[in-house]
């Protein structure tokens, strides 16, 4: 048997100055997305780098905060089929319905 | 103090139900961001995203419900460490943080609703009050969640020994915060 406190703890969970340092690196991403929403020079390469940067801060969150870095490998597997599974549904459907069609 | 019972991953059962529940919501909002994008462009009148959509607001509601995952993680942190007052300050900052997400959203719905964008004004305005609102019932249910477990902690309730309870509202809550971290780029910013 093993208590809630060790089920939490079976795996050691990053620090507060992790914490802190990704809540830092979030900021600044969020900033940068914004900044290069309103830059006109960025307009041509918008998309991809809007995606990598908000892929980025997804990984980050999921990692350290939810965990998934330091968690088991099972925990990772279980969110990261669906989440493909979604991503490959919403490639699929844009496809379907044109929306990567010029003119 | 509650144990976890022995299963045949090693895992506790509930973390690993929770894990297939915030698969399936990835599966949810999916099929609703999805249906976003696939409606994109095609409303035949206006307004549209470009008109209407207020960045300066939508980025500083952003950067709030950021700013809770890091108030709920240091919530986790707190209770783990068995730091009662900490763990209460935490929660209730996670708690407000979401609150005032909410408040955000509730001022971006009503200011489009007056410049004339409902749920059936066009395609832009179904499927954009669609996901966003599924995303705000979804912070909504986290919020009283928190409230939940800070009341629990004034009763004592929320020990050391409870602290996989806070884990798991924490994944959720972090889920939430990941789901609008792509709305945000999706919806806001790739008009």
């Amino acid at each position: 048997m093993v208590s809630d406190q060790d089920a939490a703890s079976q795996h050691a969970h990053p620090g507060t100055g992790t914490y802190l340092a990704v809540a830092a690196v979030l900021t600044i991403i969020t900033l940068v997305e914004v900044g290069v929403f309103y830059v006109p020079a960025f307009k041509a390469v918008l998309a991809p780098v809007l995606i990598t940067l908000s892929a980025t801060k997804f990984a980050l969150v999921v990692m350290f905060y939810m965990h998934l870095k330091s968690d088991s490998k099972l925990f990772t597997l279980i969110f990261s089929l669906p989440l493909l599974l979604a991503l490959g549904v919403a490639i699929a459907l844009l496809f379907l319905y044109g929306a990567f069609v010029r003119g | 103090m509650t144990h976890a019972h022995v299963t045949s991953t090693g895992l506790d059962s509930r973390k690993l139900a929770f894990w297939t529940f915030i698969g399936s919501e990835c599966l949810l909002f999916g099929s609703l961001i999805s249906t976003y994008l696939v409606y994109k462009g095609r409303s035949v009148r206006g307004p549209t995203p470009h008109e209407i959509l207020n960045i300066p607001v939508t980025s500083v509601s952003t950067f709030d419900l950021l700013m809770s995952s890091l108030a709920m993680v240091l919530a986790l942190a707190a209770v783990a460490r068995g730091d009662r007052v900490w763990a209460r300050v935490w929660l209730a900052a996670t708690a407000f943080l979401g609150l005032v997400f909410l408040g955000f959203q509730a001022y971006e719905f009503t200011s489009f609703v007056h410049e004339g964008l409902t749920i059936t004004t066009n395609l832009f305005g179904s499927t954009f009050f669609t996901l966003t609102g599924f995303h705000g019932g979804h912070v909504a249910v986290g919020v009283v969640w928190l409230l939940t477990l800070l009341v629990r902690s004034f009763q004592g309730k929320l020990g050391p020994d409870k602290a996989l309870n806070v884990e798991i509202a924490g994944l959720y809550w972090h889920f939430v915060d990941v789901v609008w971290i792509v709305i945000f780029t999706v919806v806001y910013l790739l008009q």
